[in-house]
C-alpha cells in the first residue's frame, strides 16, 4: 500500500530537490557570472557573487583570440559522429546479448564496463603512437573512433537495458511472420527502443562533448574541439579566471541548451528500469 | 591548333612551378597562455608582412597539459609541432635526448652576443645553442611602501631572512586583512618547490650532494622548513598552503600582501595602476640571504625551441628569430610601451634608458645576474639548475616533496615529519633511477 504524501511532506521534499538541484549548479553559474565580471571582480576577496562592473569585454576577447566557429564545428562532429557510430555497433550487440544470451554474457558485459575504469593516461602513449603512425591524429576521424571505442560500454550497457524490457515474444512473432534478422532489429526492435537509443545517443553526445583528455592529447590545431579551446584560456600565471569563465561558457552553452530541451527523455533514459 | 595547345601546356607548366615555388609553410607553435605569448599573437601582421610564405598555427595550452603533449610528440618524433614553448628546465634534458634542433645559426641581426649570459648560459649544452628565450625571470621582493613606512621598518635593496622576518612582523595586521608576507604554499615542482628551492641555496641547504644522495636530513633543510612554516603560519595568509603564483598575485594586487616573493615578471602588473590599487606604492628588493653567499633568487626563461622531427625547420627558425630578435622588443614597445616589452632576455633592454627608468628594471636584471644555475647552492651539487634540478627525474619527485611540504605548512604533519618522509621518497626514487649505487 503506497504511503500518503502529506502537503508539509511535499514541501520538505520539493525544498530539499531544489537545494541539491543549486548545489550541484551552482559551480556552473557561478561561471556564467564570472564570465561577466572583470578580471579584478572574478578575483576579489572575500568573493563576490554579483559586482557593479558587469562586463562583456571578455567574450569579445575570448571571440577576438579564437577561432571558435572552428572548435564548436569540430565538437559537434566528433560528439554525434562518435555517438551515431557507437550506435550502429551496440544496437547489434545489445540485441545479442538481451535476446540470444549465451553462458558468458553478463562476464562480457562486466568486462566491457571495467575497460572504463582503467586511467586513461595508463594508455597514453601506445594510443598516441598509434594514431601518429596510422596519420589519425589531429583528425576528426580519430577522435571520432577514440571517442566512439571509450564510451561503447555505456551504450551497449544502457541499450542492453532497454531491449531486455521488450517482450522477446514480439521479436519472435516478427519472425514468424517471415521477418529477417535486420528486418527484425530495424523493424521491430528499433521503433519500439526510440526512447532508450534517444536517452542514449543524448547522453553520449554529453559525453563526447566533455571529454577533454584524448580530445586535447590527440590534436593540435585541425580536429581540436571546445575542450581544447578552454584549455587555451587557462594559464599559471596571471589573472585569467573571467575570460577563462567566458570560454567554459561558450563551450558548454551548447550542450546545456540542447540538455536542457531534452531533458525529459534524458530523465527517462537514466530512470528507465530503475523501478519494477 | 598545336601551337595553342603548346602554349596552354606551358603556361600550365609556369603558373603550376610558379605556386610551388610560392607556396606557403604552415608551421605549428605550440605556446603556454600568458599575457607575453598572447600579446606575440596580436602582433602577428608584422610577421606576415616581413615573411607571406609562411603561415603560422597556434596551440596554446596550460602549462602543464603542454608539457605533457609537447613531451609526448618529441619522444615519439611526431612532428606535430615546429616551434615549442619550453622551460629552463627541460632545454638542458631534451638537448641531451638529441631531442632539439640547435640554434646557433641563426642570422647575424639576431645578435647572440646580446642576451643576458645567465639566460643563455641555462639554454646552451655543450656551447650549443637549443633554445631561444622570450622572456626571462629571476625571482625578488615586492612590497608595500605605504605600509613598511607605516609599520616603521626599512628593507634594504639586499635584505637578509632576519630583516624579511622582522619586516612581516611589523608588518602584518590581520584585523585589516594585512599578512606580512605571501609565499608559494601551494605543491608543484613549479609552485611551492620553486620558491623552496631558492630558500634553501640561501640557508646552505641542497637537493642532493656530490653523489646524488638526498640530503633532507641534514640540519640547514631542518631550518628552511622550521622559518618558512613559521613565517607563513604567523604572518602569512591564511590557506597559504592553497596559494600559488596566481592567488599570491591576487592577494597583492589588492593590498593584502604587505610584502612577496615571487617571480619577477609581476612586477609589470603590480606597477600597473590598471590592474593594481596601489601601483605607486610598491618597491622591490633582491631575494634575501643568509649571509652565506647565495640569494633565494631563481632563474627562469620561457623559450622557444625546434624539435628534431619538425619537418620546416627553415620556417620555424625565421619565426624565432622574429619573435626573440631586438626588432621585435621595439616592436611591442611601439605599440603598448616599454613596461611590456618581454624583460630578462637581452642586454641592450636594460641599456635603453626608457626601459631602465621603470621601477622594477634594474632589480630585474640584478636578480638574473646574481642568479648561478651551475652553481647554485652554497655547497657543491651535481647538477644544473637554480629552482630545479635538471634531470629527468626531478619534475616526479619535487611534486611528490612539494605535496609533503605543502601538508607540514597545512599543520597536519610536523616538520620533522616531513623531513623524514621527504628523504625516504627521495632516497627510494633516486635509487630505483639508478643515481645511488
Amino acid at each position: 500500500m503506497a504511503r500518503s504524501v502529506t502537503p508539509r511532506r511535499k514541501i520538505l521534499f520539493t525544498l530539499a530537490a531544489w537545494s541539491v538541484a543549486l548545489l550541484i549548479f551552482f559551480p556552473v553559474l557561478w561561471t556564467i557570472l564570472t564570465s561577466f565580471k572583470t578580471e579584478a571582480s572574478a578575483v576579489a576577496s572575500p568573493p563576490q557573487l554579483f559586482t557593479a562592473d558587469w562586463t562583456l569585454e571578455n567574450y569579445a576577447e575570448v571571440w577576438g583570440r579564437s577561432d571558435y566557429p572552428r572548435f564548436f564545428w569540430n565538437s559537434v562532429v566528433i560528439s554525434v559522429g562518435s555517438t551515431l557510430l557507437g550506435l550502429i555497433v551496440a544496437i547489434p550487440a545489445a540485441w545479442a546479448m538481451a535476446f540470444v544470451p549465451g553462458r558468458r554474457t553478463k562476464d562480457l558485459l562486466m568486462w566491457m564496463l571495467s575497460t572504463k575504469m582503467m586511467p586513461a593516461a595508463a594508455v597514453l602513449i601506445p594510443m598516441y603512437l598509434i594514431f601518429q603512425r596510422t596519420g589519425l591524429f589531429d583528425t576528426r576521424f580519430g577522435l571520432v573512433m577514440a571517442l566512439m571505442l571509450m564510451n561503447l560500454p555505456v551504450i551497449v550497457w544502457m541499450l542492453y537495458t532497454y531491449f531486455k524490457e521488450i517482450p522477446g515474444e514480439i521479436l519472435e512473432a516478427a519472425r514468424m511472420d517471415g521477418a529477417s534478422l535486420r528486418n527484425e532489429i530495424l523493424y521491430v526492435l528499433t521503433p519500439m527502443a526510440v526512447p532508450g537509443i534517444a536517452s542514449t545517443m543524448l547522453l553520449n553526445i554529453i559525453l563526447a562533448w566533455n571529454e577533454a583528455f584524448w580530445t586535447i592529447t590527440l590534436t593540435t590545431t585541425k580536429a581540436a574541439p571546445l575542450s581544447a579551446f578552454i584549455a587555451s584560456f587557462s594559464a599559471p600565471q596571471g589573472l585569467f579566471y573571467a575570460k577563462l569563465s567566458a570560454a567554459s561558457t561558450m563551450a558548454i552553452a551548447p550542450i546545456l541548451i540542447l540538455g536542457w530541451f531534452s531533458q525529459k527523455q534524458l530523465v527517462r533514459g537514466l530512470t528507465f528500469g530503475a523501478v519494477k | 591548333m598545336k601551337m595553342t595547345l603548346r602554349a596552354l601546356l606551358g603556361a600550365t607548366v609556369s603558373f603550376t612551378l610558379a605556386g610551388a615555388a610560392m607556396a606557403e609553410t604552415t608551421i605549428t607553435v605550440a605556446t603556454v597562455n600568458n599575457g607575453d605569448m598572447i600579446r606575440m599573437q596580436g602582433l602577428m601582421d608584422d610577421f606576415y608582412a616581413k615573411h607571406p610564405d609562411i603561415k603560422v598555427e597556434w596551440v596554446t595550452l596550460e602549462e602543464n597539459v603542454l608539457r605533457q603533449n609537447v613531451t609526448a610528440d618529441i619522444a615519439t618524433g611526431g612532428g606535430q609541432y615546429d616551434v615549442v614553448t619550453i622551460g629552463t628546465y627541460e632545454v638542458p634534458i631534451w638537448a641531451k635526448q638529441n631531442w632539439l634542433e640547435s640554434l646557433n645559426d641563426l642570422p647575424a641581426d639576431y645578435d647572440i652576443d646580446d642576451l643576458l649570459p645567465a639566460i643563455r648560459g641555462g639554454l646552451t649544452v655543450d656551447g650549443n645553442l637549443y633554445a631561444s628565450p622570450f622572456y626571462g625571470e629571476s625571482s625578488f621582493v615586492n612590497y608595500r611602501k605605504d605600509l613598511a613606512e607605516k609599520a616603521g621598518v626599512t628593507i634594504p635593496d639586499a635584505p637578509t631572512w632576519d630583516d624579511i622576518k622582522a619586516a612581516a612582523a611589523a608588518m602584518t595586521d590581520t584585523d585589516a586583512g594585512i599578512y606580512g608576507i605571501c609565499l608559494r604554499g601551494k605543491a608543484g615542482w613549479g609552485e611551492n618547490m620553486a620558491f623552496l628551492t631558492t630558500m634553501a641555496n640561501s640557508y646552505g641547504a641542497r637537493w642532493f650532494d656530490e653523489n646524488w644522495n638526498p640530503q633532507f636530513d641534514q640540519p640547514e633543510w631542518k631550518a628552511v622548513m622550521t622559518d618558512y612554516v613559521e613565517l607563513l603560519t604567523k604572518y602569512g595568509p591564511p590557506g597559504a598552503s592553497n596559494n600559488g603564483y596566481n592567488e599570491n598575485l591576487t592577494l597583492s594586487l589588492q593590498g593584502k600582501c604587505a610584502m612577496r616573493m615571487d617571480a619577477t615578471v609581476s612586477a609589470g602588473s603590480l606597477t600597473d595602476p590598471a590592474q593594481s590599487e596601489f601601483a605607486d606604492q610598491v618597491g622591490f628588493a633582491l631575494a634575501p640571504d643568509m649571509g652565506l653567499g647565495k640569494r633565494a633568487n631563481w632563474l627562469w626563461a620561457w623559450s622557444l625551441a625546434i624539435p628534431a622531427s619538425s619537418d620546416a625547420k627553415d620556417a620555424a627558425k625565421t619565426f624565432v628569430n622574429w619573435a626573440t630578435n631586438k626588432d621585435y622588443i621595439a616592436l611591442v614597445a611601439s605599440k603598448e610601451g616599454w613596461r611590456n616589452a618581454p624583460p630578462g632576455t637581452r642586454t641592450s633592454l636594460y641599456a635603453n634608458a626608457e626601459y631602465a627608468a621603470l621601477p622594477f628594471a634594474k632589480m630585474t636584471i640584478d636578480s638574473i645576474n646574481a642568479a648561478d644555475p651551475t652553481n647554485p647552492s652554497v655547497k657543491p651539487v651535481p647538477y644544473v639548475g637554480v629552482q630545479f634540478v635538471a634531470i629527468p627525474e626531478f619534475a616526479g619527485l619535487a611534486t611528490s616533496v612539494g605535496e609533503i611540504f605543502s601538508a607540514a605548512l597545512a599543520g597536519q604533519k610536523s616538520v620533522d615529519d616531513a623531513l623524514a618522509e621527504a628523504q625516504a621518497l627521495a632516497v627510494s626514487e633516486m635509487t630505483s633511477a639508478g643515481y645511488i649505487k
